[in-house]
């Protein structure tokens, strides 16, 4: 097994006893990430100066005998959505190919604060609005496990940059299943956390009360490492909530005794991919054998959470982006009018899917039409999320799939927007109700294409998530599985 | 006497107040909200609108917020929400600005005030929290965006229609400044800004109840310009009324140069705002300690002083009235008031002689304190000068900063109230005005101004006025 291909948790431990340097660790990395970038598209940047810069520094701390975090010293990479201070930052827009963020954002302080090593920037879907890493300024992100489908997105890049060991873990965003879908299609470990569990500021917003950064590992362990690392209150975002973090690593266990799981009728609809369905019942009979209850509930809801989802993050959306004006930052078009400026900086600026989402959401807010569309859906999310309250009061961990199918080809759902936005049809509503969902492997179909096992939390419960997903990680081997690159 | 203009239409009147808060950082971020001449040096990430910038909210803009909202008698909302007003324009680094609309901080107040000394009552509909947007620059080819004002803290108050008359407006706007600058919450200045005023007008008939359609004026900076801005709009109205015509609703800007207001907009033009709850931002709770501490915290304000300051030193409404405009002119009137034991004397220096030297929104630059206009008046109540050479030694006093007693010494100022003295003096004017005491005796009774006179020019001044007038009249009275 290639170095690269080891995980978090076990390059921590060869750092700590000296086994091998970061600067060799993040050479190898760097040499990964030139050999299958071409083929995979995922790395828009990659800060290779910085990144060796980096591993030296922290190989001189341990070597000075200092206390180091699990993550010092191991090979990260991030979402091109998150503002990395003198490194350029683009959201993967032409409206911001030339922004370069003079701050980091509060994650991007944590990471450093415990020395993380940058290897580079993410590729993903243009300003985090997509379902396959299609909708990029730089190109479709390819999946590593067949180049010629989609990695699912809208951190494409995120999954399958950690899918192809090119790095150790990576952070992404989720705002209706961008980290959670991506997983699932590229055979790792997704994580959404509690909506205000880590902070947002620095992060480019989409929709608002909806967006949450969330990290992708090879194991459940490393993806609760890679968390513990950000989450957290910070002063600088209002949204994010003012609790305690706990230590995630007690909760890890190697069974499900003492869980009761909940299946939801809801979630195994028509439409489903079999191999997929298949999958997953085998994966809940699994967890069965753990140990765990399995009960049935019901989210009565669950139609109504895309249309819900996409008049909510498209109007959030439409007011996020009117500052990408040309006036302050990023690509401003030549004009002689201050209305053809905005009109042609936009224009050529944003890319198609981009407007299309601003103005569906200018549309819901507009006068005449708030009651019926923004309002109307702020109430069936109440719905929604009542529902899933309602449903924990009987289990710990709903389970369910993590995506309808498993990599469809690159093109195929393109021209078809209301296709590609059911994509995200299972993991939307935990978006809404603003509670965690974790991803992992369970499976592939006869085409050998990954297949993924969503659990779903209450708020702030990621422990519970850690919990489950860890038990049946440990009695399966999905995980081991790599792709033939 | 009413013209048949006015007669026939009454004009509906409502203004939208809005004022800077006296905070030391912006409402979002930690910016500075100080004044400085060079563009751009109080910016941040946040104010800027750059990208993953999240607003927080400053605590102190909500107790500023709050105490105006107190003073004006509203009731605050336990739950208040923000909320996103989209629109764009470079001056608004967002392409939104951070304001409230549903569920505002404050509602439902109201303030007196004085028309033809009779009080009339106008309602506040609403106080609110925003954020101010930065300010555009225009060049000769290029305009350019200064983001220091950005994100400064500003309260909207919006009244309801109740004012009539441009005059009762000039009042109104006047008031909410006087409140603003008691509590400390605002400086309240129209030329430089923090405060501003649209005004809402319309006209309908006397006696239709059903409102008419109204206009927008905005972009006046001044008290004198509001009214003007009025006062034009309601003839300009009227005009087309009478004529048969209807008036659009629309925008206006006011052109001071001409005196007159022009469209700016139309309806169709007008922006939809789209607004809905800040996401960023969670709501405000407050709670009732919260209210009940800043309300302990109110300083007596202006309508409550004027009452007091009438009862306890005996001054007319009017009176009263002025002397509370400002706090420190009300602060510099009772010490004035208490040095010299007079309140009704130290009144009226203050009003007639003291704010022709310093204006009432300065008191703390005044060359004269309030101590030594005290004793000034102590001087005249106890016969050492007379109230015209007081008037000498008040300017002597503005001059030179000195107190008025030794003044009065150094110039030997003293009234001479010595009877002998002013008797001889009497005796030597009217032997030597033999002439005009026939006269007088005669019947020409204004001789006795002249007279007195004389008897000033002899004793330069000095001489008690009315010692002399009792001396001259019984010394008239006796040679006959």
């Amino acid at each position: 097994m290639s170095v690269y291909e080891l995980s978090l948790s076990e390059l921590s431990q060869k750092l700590s006893k000296k086994e091998i340097s970061s600067r060799e660790l993040t050479a190898i990395v760097l040499k990964r990430i030139q050999d299958t970038n071409a083929a995979l598209n995922t790395f828009v940047m990659i800060t290779e100066e910085e990144a060796l810069a980096d591993a030296k520094r922290v190989d001189e701390k341990r070597g000075r005998g200092e206390l180091l975090s699990p993550l010092a010293g191991i090979p990260i990479a991030l979402k091109d959505i998150f503002l990395t201070k003198g490194i350029k930052t683009t959201c993967c827009s032409k409206i911001l190919s030339n922004f370069v963020p003079p701050y980091d954002a509060t994650v991007v302080r944590r990471l450093k604060e415990n020395d993380y090593v940058l290897v580079g920037k993410l590729n993903m879907d243009e300003f985090a609005m997509g379902s396959s890493n299609e909708n990029s300024y730089y190109g479709a992100v390819k999946n590593p496990w067949d180049l010629e489908r989609i990695p699912g997105g809208s951190s494409g890049g995120s999954a399958a940059a950690v899918s192809a060991s090119q790095c150790i873990g990576s952070y992404g965003t989720d705002t209706g299943g961008s980290v959670r879908q991506p997983a699932a299609l590229c055979s790792v470990v997704g994580l959404k956390p509690t909506y205000g569990r880590v902070s947002r500021y620095g992060i480019i917003a989409f929709a608002s009360s909806l967006d949450q950064v969330g990290p992708f590992g090879k194991t459940v362990e490393d993806t609760a490492l890679l968390l513990q690392a950000v989450a957290g209150c910070d002063p600088l975002d209002s949204t994010s909530a003012n609790l305690p973090v706990p230590d995630y690593a007690k909760f890890f266990k190697n069974d499900a005794k003492g869980l009761t799981v909940g299946i939801a009728k809801e979630y195994f609809t028509e439409g489903m991919q079999k191999e997929v369905e298949r999958s997953v019942r085998d994966a809940i009979d699994q967890i069965k054998k753990l140990g765990a209850k399995i009960i049935d509930v019901s989210l009565p809801h669950t139609p109504y959470a895309i249309p819900t989802y996409y008049i909510i993050a498209t109007a959030e959306a439409s007011s996020n982006l009117a500052r990408y004006d040309g006036v302050k930052y990023g690509y401003r078009a030549k004009a002689e009018t201050l209305l053809e400026m905005y009109r042609k900086t936009r224009g050529e600026g944003f890319g198609k899917e981009v407007k299309r989402r601003i103005m569906l959401g200018t549309f819901a807010l507009s006068s005449g039409y708030y009651e019926a569309y923004y309002k109307k859906a702020g109430q069936v999310r109440t719905l929604i999320k009542n529902d899933f309250h309602d449903a924990f009061k009987k289990c710990d961990v709903i389970v369910t799939p993590a995506s309808p199918s498993t990599a469809f080809k690159l093109g195929e759902k393109i021209e078809d927007p209301l296709q590609m936005y059911l994509s995200d049809i299972f993991t939307i509503s935990a978006n809404l109700a603003g509670i965690p969902g974790l991803v992992l492997p369970c499976g592939f179909d006869r085409k050998g294409l990954p297949i993924g096992l969503q659990l779903l939390a209450p708020h702030f419960k990621e422990e519970s998530l850690f919990h489950l997903a860890h038990a049946y990680e440990k009695s399966t081997e999905w995980h081991l599985r790599k792709p033939a690159l | 006497m009413k013209t048949p203009r006015e007669d026939r239409f009454e004009a509906v009147i409502g203004l939208e107040v809005h004022a800077q808060l006296r905070t030391k950082s912006k409402i979002f971020c930690g910016c500075s909200t100080e004044f400085v001449s060079e563009e751009n040096v109080h910016v941040c990430p946040v104010c800027a609108g750059l990208p993953g910038t999240l607003p927080v909210l400053n605590r102190k803009a909500v107790d500023f917020a709050m105490k105006m909202a107190l003073a004006v008698h509203c009731q605050i909302n336990e739950t208040s929400i923000f909320a996103r007003k989209n629109y764009f324009y470079p001056d608004l680094p967002k392409g939104y600005q951070i304001s409230q609309y549903d569920k505002p901080l404050a509602e439902e107040g109201w303030v007196e005030i004085q028309t033809d000394h009779q009080s009339k009552k106008i309602r506040i509909q609403r106080v609110h929290m925003e954020e101010d947007a930065g300010k555009n620059v225009h060049g000769k080819r290029e305009s350019y965006v200064n983001l220091n004002r950005a994100g400064i803290p500003l309260i909207e108050i919006v009244s309801y229609p109740d004012l009539a008359t441009a005059e009762e407006a000039s009042q109104y706007l006047k008031k909410l400044r006087s409140i603003l600058r008691y509590t400390g919450v605002s400086d309240g200045n129209m030329e430089e800004g923090n405060l501003r005023c649209d005004v809402n007008v319309s006209l309908r008939q006397r006696a239709d109840m059903k409102l008419g359609t109204r206009a927008e004026i905005k972009n006046i900076n001044s008290f004198r310009f509001v009214e003007k801005a009025i006062d034009f709009e309601i003839q300009r109205q009227a005009e087309i009324l009478e004529g048969g015509n209807q008036v659009i609703q629309e925008t206006r800007l006011f052109d001071a140069n001409r005196g007159e207001t022009f469209s700016m907009r139309s309806k169709e033009e007008a922006h939809d705002y789209r607004y809905f709850p800040e996401p960023d931002l969670i709501s405000l709770e407050i709670e009732k300690s919260w209210i009940e501490d800043l309300r302990s915290q109110l300083p007596e304000l202006p309508d409550e002083k004027a009452k007091r300051f009438a009862a306890q030193y005996q001054l007319p409404q009017y009176d009263a009235a002025l002397l509370v405009q400002e706090k420190e002119l009300a602060e510099y009137y009772e010490e004035a008031a208490s040095a010299s034991h007079q309140p009704k004397l130290a009144g009226n220096w203050i009003l007639t002689e003291l704010l022709r030297v310093v204006s009432a929104d300065q008191i703390e630059t005044s060359p004269i304190s309030s101590k030594h206009l005290g004793e000034l008046i102590q001087l005249i109540t106890s016969g050492v000068i007379s109230g015209k050479i007081a008037k000498t030694v008040f300017e002597k006093m503005r001059i030179s900063r000195q107190s008025p007693k030794i003044i009065v010494e150094k110039e030997g100022l003293r009234q001479v109230s010595d009877e002998g003295v002013v008797i001889k003096a009497v005796e030597k004017v009217l032997t030597e005005r033999k002439g005009e005491v026939e006269k007088y005796r005669a019947g020409n009774e204004k001789l006795f101004g002249f007279f007195v006179g004389q008897i000033m020019k002899l004793t330069e001044g000095k001489a008690n006025p009315a010692l002399v007038n009792q001396i001259l009249k019984k010394k008239l009275a006796e040679k006959k």
